[in-house]
This record gives C-alpha cells, structure tokens and sequence, in this order.
C-alpha cells in the first residue's frame, strides 16, 4: 500500500489545496520562526543557560504542514522532543519555548520541570509525555479511542522519528488502531538517523510507511521538505479519520541538519558529503523560493516577514531570560492530583 | 599502579574479556560507530569488528531477550543498555525470563549475561532519564546487581559479572565516568557480594554505593573537622548483599546512616536498616537515618535538580541527628 509522491512544480495551487494566501504566508512564518528559535536555542545552550536541546532543524516543512492540515485548537496533537516546530504552528508562542529550554518557573509546559522538548499546553491540546522512545505512540491510540468514545470528532496526530519503529510500542500501537479503526495519524518523520544508527541498521524495507501494510490501512511517504505536499498528505488523512475510516501512516522524509542532540557531534559518525549534500534540501529555503517565484510573496514582504519574526524573538528571549529561576521549595507538589 | 577513569576501568575490562574470549560479544545501542552514550565502547568496533560489537535498533526487549537467547546457547553476551531509564522497556524480559529460566528449568538451562546500563541523576536530564532504579532489579531472586563506586571496584567487579554464571546488572553512574583511580597491572576480580570499608571511622557507620559512596567520603572528611570518626561502607554488590560487613561496622560504631541516590520508599536504605534491626539492634545509640532523594520525580531546572540530590549537606545533617 506504500506510495511515494512527489510534486515538483512551483505553482502553488491554492483552491485546489483549501489554502488561503494568508495561511500559506502563515506557515512560511512558522517554518522561518521555528529555524529562528532553533539557533537561538543553540547560542543559548553553548553559553551554558539551555543545558539539553534537540533541533527542528530540517524538520520544519513536515512539522508545520501537518499541524496546518488539522484544526488547531480542536484536534489532539502528540509531539516528539523534535517537534518545536508542531509546537509554535499549533498555537504555542516562541516565548512559551524559551522559558521552557531556560527551565524558567513560568514554563508553561512543565514549571521548569521537563527536559526541553516536551510541548505540552491542554488549552491547545498538546500534550508530550515522556522522553523515552515512542512511547507516546500508545498514547495516541487512547486519545483516539477516547474522542470516538465520546462522540467527538477530533482527530489526533501522533509524532515519531523512524527510530521508535523499531520499538514494540508502534507496532502495539498501530495493530490496536487497525483493529478498531481508530481516528489517528501516525506521523513519522524519517530523517534516517537513530542517533548515530542508520537507516539501514534499523530496518530492512526502504519506506516506514510500508510497514502500515501489516496493520492493513494506508502508509504513505511523502516529501518531507515539500510543506504543503506534506499539508495535503495529512489533509486527507484527517478527513479519512474523521469520516471513521481509520488510521493513516505517514512518513514524511526528511533531513537532520544538526546533531542529534546538543550532547551528541554527528561529525563523528557521519562524512562531510553527507552532511555537505542535505544542505541542497533545505525546507525552509525550498518553501522561499516557492512563494517568491510562484508571486504568492515578493521580496520585500519577504524581508518584512522575517523582520518581524527576529523582532518577536529578540522580546522573546530578552523577556524570558529575565525571568526567574525556580524557588527550590516548587520541586514538590503535583506528584498527585488533588482530584 | 596506574591512574585511570572508572570509563577507562571498564572499558579495559571489556576490552580484556573480548581480547581473551571469543565466546564474548556485545549487542546494544550506539555502541558501534558512535562508541558508547557515555563513550565507554570508544575504539571496539575497529578493534572487533560489527559481528562482535552490534549496534541494534532502538529495541530494548529484543536486545535483552537475544542476550538470553545467546547465553542460553553457550554464548557469552554483554549487552549495553543506554541507560537504565530504558531498561524499562525491557522488564519483562530482565525479571521474568533471566532471572527464572535457571530456576524454572531445573537447572538444566543457565543464562551468563551482562546487562551494563548508566544510572543516576544530577545532569539535568529530567525525570525520565535521571532515575535510580538497580533497587528494583535488586530486589529480585535470579538476578546480581553491583554498582561500583570507583575505578578499581569498576573493573574488577566487571570481570566478575562476567565470569558469574548467572545474569548480572552492572550499573555504572553517570557522574563517575571521569573519576580517577589507581589500578593494579595484574588482573584481578572483586567477588560478587562483597563489601568495602571505603573509610574506617568508630564514630558513625555511613552506608552507601555508587557515586553516592563518593559523596559520603567527602561528608566524612567535613565530619572528622567537627571531630566526628565516619567509618563509610561502600555495599558495591546489591544482590547479594554483604550483611556481615555491615553489621561488623555498626556494631564498633553504634550509629548507621544509609545514603542511596534513589527514592527513600521501599529502598535500599529501608532494606540495610532491616538488615541492621534483625542483627545489631542491642548495639544502635540511635534510630538508622536514610538520605535519599526528594520523594519526586527528577525535575530539569537546575535549583530544582539540586533540591532534590541527596548532598554532602543532607548526609552530615542525618549524621548530626544521631549524636
Ligand atoms: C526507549 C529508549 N531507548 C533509547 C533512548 C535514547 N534515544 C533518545 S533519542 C534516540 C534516537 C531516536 O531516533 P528517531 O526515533 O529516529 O528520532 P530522531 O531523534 O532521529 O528524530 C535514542 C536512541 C530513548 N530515549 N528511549
């Protein structure tokens, strides 16, 4: 059942994808604020005020276009650590990500208390679970069960890079959704990296998607450096879940820029050509070139939408630096809810 | 006797034990090209090849559940699981089929595997990855767990892990990796089981293991300046347990408090005070203290982490409240 698909033309055939100008300058925005907040992450983490960081970087055409194709605020989104971009497309300001990789009190994911990476606000139906490996995916499935138990319609997306396909936990997950046609995506975002493991170290098929034929609904992979490929992919396995017909994987394909984490150097694993030659499927500059020659955005809006993404960024991060650390005595308290 | 890391320590043990067994090989994650998380495999997989250092998917049960298969089979696997954290995933196969196929099989099938993982917080890796866990594993009848404390218990409890017929949990720290230590040319091994007075003292018995050990010997150099004599017990093994060093220590000190980087409830320290009760209660001054982790799970933020270690500080408090 696994296809690929590719669309290489640069028109941008907005009626045909439901998508209005704005939306499309919206998620350009996203992808650019995502990269932004990423390197800004960075020079924090080297000047010792972000201790752990894991990167978007390469990532943010498959993270934004997916999150674009649900309805925010409605539907159940499960990000991965890798997800900042899923994070600020579905509602969750830069601001909200600074204080969470400074540790700062007003984290509104955690109080200052998760690993930087877990996206979780209930107001925008985010939720991140633990940092172990795919087992949010599970997760997934429950939210899933849960929304057509009551009679919802939401739809839940579920992140994962290709490496937690190799855990019990996906294939637990993927057989309990198939089984009971659950509304769930399961979004993949492949960037053949498992830390220092390859690709072909981790599986033997070519496609993750391929392994949706076990589970018997569709797997598909698509470009993950094409936005609204990616967009129109997951569009339509939204609307496949919320007409009951079941679970949809996707792959999207994709590159990791930088190293795995800020504790990893994949200079060590990896060659200069390798890392040399994805740089020419940079997402983020694939989507510029798009809108500039496509006229859906001309250079000088450009230099204004990123004007206004480094101003934001600049009071982000100046706003969330100044504020405070932790009280030592907030390390307790909520082990348990109060009911 | 040369210096050397505890990284170094076990890595020269492992590194013996490929060189002289064929029979030996190790399966874990990014053990191979990126050399080890906590860089302790640094070197093998030129020096051994991809059949005898293998890298895996992330796939925790499997690669526990193979090592069983190969040491069934007469192999002799050491399995690296990256952290203990994960050894989570591979529960079922660790305490339900490791520790019971000898037993369960009357014997006839007998399961010779290493698991090593990394224990322990303090480096701001949050809740899910920051835990002590070998307690749990401790507390099961099949398995051995040693957690060494320096870089010369390190590789001598790593070779006898690996020549115990039985599977053993061999939990390194890792805030230890760079801790150096003086290490003997000669080989050698320190029995499972046993413990080492790491400091003697007639004062107060501090009990403790790991890098925990560690912090207890810097509290007893701060209390012998107040004129309090720590003697400080390192258990080293777990399971077995060495009762009688134990017990010999507080029995000349008549005062014990236990250390663990762990959760307080139903933990080591509750264990080494039972042990105490049941065989040198005549001899306690005063009521056995733990020092043990805030009852939380691990937070990230720095003021947070710190709140929530056990410390020098928390060690000399409890001492403070048995005199
Ligand atoms: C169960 C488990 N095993 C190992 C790890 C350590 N670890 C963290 S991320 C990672 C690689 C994940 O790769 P992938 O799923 O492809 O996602 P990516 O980080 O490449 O986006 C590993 C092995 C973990 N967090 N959880």
């Amino acid at each position: 059942m696994a296809t690929t698909r590719y669309k290489a033309d640069l028109q941008i055939p907005l009626e045909e994808l439901g998508l209005t100008r704005d939306e499309v300058l919206g998620m350009y925005r996203d992808m650019l604020m995502a990269r932004a907040v990423s390197e800004r992450l960075w020079i924090l983490g080297r000047l010792g005020k972000v201790y752990f960081l894991v990167s978007c970087e390469g990532h943010e055409a498959a993270q934004i276009g997916s999150v674009y194709a649900m309805r925010r605020g409605h539907d159940i989104f499960i990000p991965y650590y890798r997800d900042l971009g899923v994070a600020l497309a579905a509602g969750s300001p830069p601001l909200d990500i600074f204080l969470h990789a400074l540790g700062k009190r007003a984290d509104p994911y955690s109080a200052g208390r998760q690993l930087p990476g877990h996206y979780s606000r209930r107001d925008l139906n985010i939720v991140s679970g633990s940092s172990v490996v795919g087992t949010q995916i599970p997760h997934g499935v429950g939210t899933a069960y849960a929304s057509r138990y009551r009679g919802e319609d939401a739809v839940t997306i579920v992140y994962f890079g290709e490496g937690a396909t190799s855990k019990g936990d996906f294939h637990e997950a993927l057989n309990f959704a198939g089984i009971h046609r659950l509304p769930v995506i399961f979004f993949c975002e492949n960037n053949g990296w498992a830390i220092s493991v390859p690709q072909t170290k981790q599986m033997v098929v070519q496609d993750v998607a391929s392994k949706a034929d076990g589970y018997g609904f569709p797997g598909l992979s698509v470009d993950g450096t094409d936005v609204l490929e990616v967009y129109r992919v997951t569009r339509e396995a939204a609307a496949r879940a919320r007409q009951g017909q079941g679970p949809t994987l996707i792959e999207a394909k994709v590159f990791r820029f930088s190293s795995h984490s800020s504790n990893d150097d994949q200079t060590r694993y990896r060659t200069p050509e390798d890392l040399e030659g994805e740089r020419a499927h940079d997402p983020v500059i694939r989507f510029q070139e798009q809108l500039l020659n496509s006229s859906v955005l001309d250079e000088v809006e450009d230099l204004q939408i990123r004007e206004e993404v480094d101003r934001t960024l600049d009071e982000a991060m100046t706003q969330a630096e100044a504020s405070p650390d932790p009280h030592p005595e907030d390390a307790s308290g909520q082990v348990y809810s109060e009911g | 006797m040369p210096e050397i890391t505890y990284r170094k320590a076990i890595s020269q043990a492992l590194r013996e034990i490929l060189q002289s067994d064929p029979r030996a090989f190790m399966i874990g994650e990014d053990i191979g090209g990126y050399q080890g998380a906590y860089a302790v495999t640094r070197g093998f997989l030129k020096e051994f090849g991809p059949e005898r250092i293998k890298d895996t998917p992330i796939a925790e049960s499997v690669i526990v559940g193979a090592g069983i298969g190969a040491a069934m089979a007469g192999s002799r696997p050491i399995i690296e699981i990256m952290t203990i954290n994960f050894s989570l995933l591979a529960m079922d196969q660790i305490i339900n089929c490791a520790a019971k196929l000898h037993y369960m099989s009357g014997g006839q099938v007998t399961v010779p595997l290493v698991i090593r993982t990394v224990s322990g917080g303090g480096t701001q890796l949050a809740a899910s990855h920051s835990q002590s866990l070998e307690g749990w594993f401790a507390h099961v009848p099949g398995l051995k767990v040693v957690a060494p404390s320096t870089p010369y218990d390190a590789k001598g409890l790593l070779r006898a892990a690996y020549q115990d017929p039985n599977p053993v949990m061999y939990v390194e720290h890792s805030l230890l990796y760079g801790m150096k230590g003086d290490i003997p040319d000669e080989e050698y091994s320190i029995p499972l089981g046993v413990a080492d007075v790491k400091r003697e003292g007639s004062d107060v018995t501090i009990i403790s293991y790991s890098r925990m050990a560690q912090v207890a010997l810097k509290a007893a150099v701060r209390l012998e300046e107040e004129g309090i004599d720590a003697e400080v017990v390192d258990l080293r093994s777990l399971r077995p347990m060495d009762t009688e060093t134990i017990i010999n220590s507080v029995k000349k000190t008549s005062r014990a408090v236990v250390v663990e980087e762990g959760w307080k409830a139903m933990g080591i320290g509750a264990e080494v005070s039972a042990r105490i009760m049941e065989n040198a209660l005549e001899y306690l001054d005063a009521p056995v203290q733990r020092v043990a982790s805030a009852d939380i799970p691990m937070p990230y933020s720095r003021p947070l982490e710190l709140a929530t270690l056990p410390n020098e500080d928390r060690i000399i408090e409890a001492v403070h409240r048995l005199f």
